[in-house]
């Protein structure tokens, strides 16, 4: 029987790859798709708590609705800057990206 | 069954966009990714949130991420998707928020309700978008307005005026 505590711990799962992707890879865009596996992770579990706690309200609904509109507005800005950075140093790894240092 | 089918589809498929070499491929295995969530979403019965993921996911962001690495590529394709030096320690954060979280998940006494959800998700789901969430369902619209208009200015690239 596929429960509440399975859907969890499979956000989880996604959620720690998705950290991970997003916390050791060099390439910018591949910290984005890092991030976007992030958001789907919390995702998963706002409709799982939705389905298995509150039914007949959709709270979660609204909620994974909302995330995924942030989502792609943050990942059109985020490419954006990404490629005007790119522009600039011809380089996306995130360790040249330094201006903030001194 | 099916569970456990998806669950082995999207945790592959994530560590496949983790792992491999070429950003391409990653690209390309972050839409099966997506895939597999939209059909966690189908059996969690929300049908609405399936179709949001699969047009948004799958047909917008994925696209917009292999357009970013087309216009940045550079050097070789096949090594373009390396770690940083962070690789280990990110490794060791990542398993202590598992390992935490799942305790936590697993040492909670969840109380589910028994309730039937309505087989037809998208009545209820405009009902509340329009009634109780209103304000942040016209602060959403602004702020997809604002990154659109913010996304156009950063990509063409700001040029000064003095000159």
């Amino acid at each position: 029987m596929i429960n509440l505590p399975h859907f969890l711990i499979l956000g989880t799962l996604l959620f720690c790859i998705g950290l991970y992707g997003a916390l050791a890879k060099r390439n910018a865009v591949a910290v984005l798709m890092g991030i976007e596996l992030m958001l789907n992770a919390v995702n998963i579990n706002l409709v799982a708590f939705s389905r298995y706690l509150k039914p007949t309200e959709f709270v979660g609904h609204v909620f994974a609705i909302f995330v995924i509109v942030v989502a792609a507005a943050e990942v059109a800005v985020a490419l954006a800057i990404i490629i005007n950075i790119y522009r600039d140093r011809l380089s996306t790894n995130i360790e040249d990206f330094d201006w903030l240092k001194w | 069954m099916i569970f456990w089918l998806l669950t082995a589809l999207i945790i592959g498929s994530a560590l496949a966009v983790v792992l491999l070499k070429n950003i391409v491929h990653s690209a390309l295995y972050l839409m099966v990714t997506f895939v597999g969530v939209a059909g966690i979403y189908i059996l969690l019965e929300a049908d609405f949130l399936a179709a949001v993921q699969i047009l948004v996911y799958v047909g917008a962001v994925s696209i917009l991420l292999v357009f970013g690495v087309m216009l940045t590529r550079r050097g070789d394709i096949r090594e373009s998707n390396p770690f940083n030096r962070y690789k280990g320690i990110a490794a060791l954060v990542a398993l202590v928020l598992f390992l935490l979280v799942e305790r936590f998940i697993l040492g909670t006494s969840w109380t589910l309700s028994n309730a039937v959800p309505p087989a037809d998700t998208v009545g209820p789901i405009a009902e509340a978008m329009l009634s109780d969430f209103v304000v942040p369902f016209e602060a959403a619209a602004i702020l997809l307005l604002v990154a659109m208009v913010g996304a156009i200015i950063l990509a063409r690239g700001v040029t000064s005026r003095h000159d």
